[in-house]
């Protein structure tokens, strides 16, 4: 009978608990996911010019989550922030338009290596003190998977990455992440980092009444170089190739030629 | 030059794809370690001392590493990083997992999933779903780098390194395991399979994916998807190929009702062989495939089941 209005002191605790939980989204400008990539003549780098950018899709899926986070009342304040040139506040609007709250824009035009990233997001950490962190599991134009686990290793926090699911229960998060077996699911301590997989959500579109809502919401600009952070690379880009083609191969016109033919010429089958 | 591999495997067996760490490796050059971090792990630990070119094998085997758990393991890594100017894994979700934290804690900008090694501080590695493929020189001292293992033969196992036990037992104290719900399979594994089958959303349903299973069981194939088939619910999440999925390479690659977009083609594309079953000619799948049937594939299942 006395366990009846401890639990509910136990419920108020975590409401108010949950209604202060801020969740930081740190997103990327990439290019498109739909567009194929040339590389420059020199072999220099990857050609961006007047290629089609777009947030990069697992960022996406993170900023989604958030804004999930806190229409189920469990959030109270979605911040988005992104590290680059001016460009990128495009990308910082599209999420606005999304659903978050306010955004930064970390400014620079470096060419920052992931441990950068994570260093500077480090900083925004301390200053803004989210309880939940997530960002993509990784950008689809470096291909790294590094900047969320780094963040994790810098701040201290503990990470749940690739997730599938994320469920904020008092001052835990419970993962499930898709790793190579199948499902695993960890309890993180709150504060945390989480990393999204293709799973987690579906992310919406923006509304245009939202898109013209997001041009008056908060966007901060930071000069990077104002953080403390040695910016110096740490790696160095020395050529960017393509990749060998694949010829085109046959077409045939039964599966009798096809079994002939993985079988004689290709050798793959006994 | 002293080379530390962190080994992937499950408590009971060492995954072969550690094998073909250990070749990238070899052509960085130096003394190779193998570290074990597991909880009742020793048949692990038995495997992994008989990986040719490997001179020791250091364990920590405790509670506090049943899981891998990022955060653990990259603190016991970090306590042996001293010792090494290289730290390696494989680019497998654990690997993944832990490593960037490592390479943050040691202040190291990671060089994630290399393909090849052209020297001891340069290395390649796809970027943008391998639609570029980028030469990178690490400025660091120490190297952290982890390795896409099929782009790599595996050593032999005819080796015999020394045991060494290790007495760390960090617990970060800030996550723990909750559950898993692993994929049951009798069949290889994706990454090891000689042959694999995939279906994508032309497969319809999960039911479907039985006509791949006949062909599997005959070819001694693993089964995989594409994402559209893992976001459809077909399949469970650890068949998926691709840049953000698992990458394969297989002696006979067959994509039976896959478009072939970018993100699909960057987990299969260095295949030996490849097949396309697809009813659309105009289906990108072709231009990267040996050999296309343009037909049905509820057609085209049956009949190759029977032919084979
Ligand atoms: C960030 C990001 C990451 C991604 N990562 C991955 C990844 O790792 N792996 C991956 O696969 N995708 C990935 N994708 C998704 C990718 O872009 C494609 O959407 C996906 O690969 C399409 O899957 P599909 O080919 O099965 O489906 P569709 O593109 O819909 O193709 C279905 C094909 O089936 C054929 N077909 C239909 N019915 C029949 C029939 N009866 N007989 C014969 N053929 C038939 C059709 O002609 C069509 O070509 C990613 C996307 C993003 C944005």
């Amino acid at each position: 009978m006395s366990s009846q209005p401890l639990r509910l002191v136990g419920k108020l605790q975590q409401a108010q608990l949950e209604a202060t939980m801020k969740v930081l989204v740190p997103i990327k400008r990439v290019i498109d996911y739909n567009v194929k990539v040339r590389v420059k003549a020199d072999n220099s780098n990857v050609d961006l010019a007047n290629v089609k950018m777009a947030i990069n899709p697992f960022c996406e899926i993170a900023v989604e989550e958030a804004v999930r986070l806190k229409e189920a009342g469990t959030a109270s304040e979605v911040v988005v922030v992104s590290i680059g040139d001016k460009s990128c506040q495009e990308q910082l609007r599209t999420a606005l338009a999304l659903g978050a709250d306010r955004a930064i824009q970390i400014d620079t035009d470096a060419n920052l290596d992931s441990l950068h990233v994570a260093k500077l997001l480090h900083k925004v950490v301390e200053e803004e003190q989210p309880q939940l962190v997530i960002l993509g599991k990784q950008s689809i134009d470096s291909d790294n998977n590094q900047t969320g686990q780094m963040l994790a290793a810098l701040t201290g926090l503990p990470q749940g990455t690739f997730a599938s699911k994320v469920v904020v229960d008092g001052e835990k998060v419970n993962v499930t992440r898709e790793v190579d077996g199948g499902l695993q699911t960890l309890a993180l301590s709150l504060p945390a980092i989480v990393t999204t997989d293709l799973r987690l959500n579906e992310p919406r579109y923006a509304s245009l009444p939202n898109i013209m809502k997001a041009k008056r919401k908060p966007l901060d600009v930071k000069a990077a170089t104002d953080l403390g952070v040695d910016l110096t690379p740490r790696t160095n880009l020395l050529k960017v190739t393509p990749p060998a083609e694949r010829q085109a191969g046959i077409v045939v016109e039964t599966v009798d030629e096809l079994v002939e033919k993985l079988k004689n010429e290709a050798k793959v089958i006994a | 030059m002293s080379i530390l591999i962190y080994a992937e495997h499950d408590n009971h067996e060492l995954k072969a794809d550690t094998l073909k760490t250990v070749t990238a490796a070899q052509a960085i050059g130096g003394d190779i370690h193998l570290l074990v971090a597991g909880e009742n792990c020793s048949t692990v630990v038995e495997q992994a001392a008989k990986v040719s070119g490997v001179s020791k094998v250091l364990v920590a085997d405790n509670a506090a590493y049943k899981n891998q758990l990022a955060e653990n393991v990259s603190l016991l890594v970090l306590e042996l990083a001293n010792d090494y100017d290289v730290i390696m894994a494989t680019a497998l979700t654990t690997g993944k997992n832990f490593m960037p934290r490592v390479a943050a804690l040691l202040d190291v900008a990671q060089i994630s999933d290399i393909i090849a090694v052209e020297s001891a501080d340069t290395f390649i590695r796809p970027i943008y779903a391998g639609n570029a493929i980028a030469t990178v020189q690490s400025l660091d001292a120490k190297k952290v780098i982890t390795v896409r293992a099929t782009a790599f033969d595996a050593v032999a196992t005819d080796g015999s390194a020394e045991v060494v036990n290790l007495s760390q037992a960090t617990d970060a104290g800030t996550s723990s395991h909750v559950s898993d719900e692993f994929t049951e399979s009798e069949r290889p594994d994706l990454g090891a399979a000689s042959v694999v089958i995939s279906g994508g959303r032309g497969m319809q349903n999960g039911e479907n994916f039985k006509l791949l299973e006949g062909i599997a069981d005959k070819l001694g194939a693993a089964i995989g998807a594409s994402r559209a088939a893992v976001d459809a619910g077909f399949v469970p999440n650890d068949m998926q190929v691709g840049q953000t999925g698992k990458i394969v390479a297989p002696d006979l690659y067959i994509a039976v009702g896959i478009s072939g977009a970018i993100q699909h083609l960057a987990g299969m594309k260095d295949s030996k062989v490849i097949v396309a079953i697809n009813k659309d000619a105009e289906a990108p799948i072709f231009q990267v495939a040996d050999y296309g049937i343009v037909a049905d594939l509820f057609d085209v299942l049956p009949e190759l089941e029977s032919k084979l």
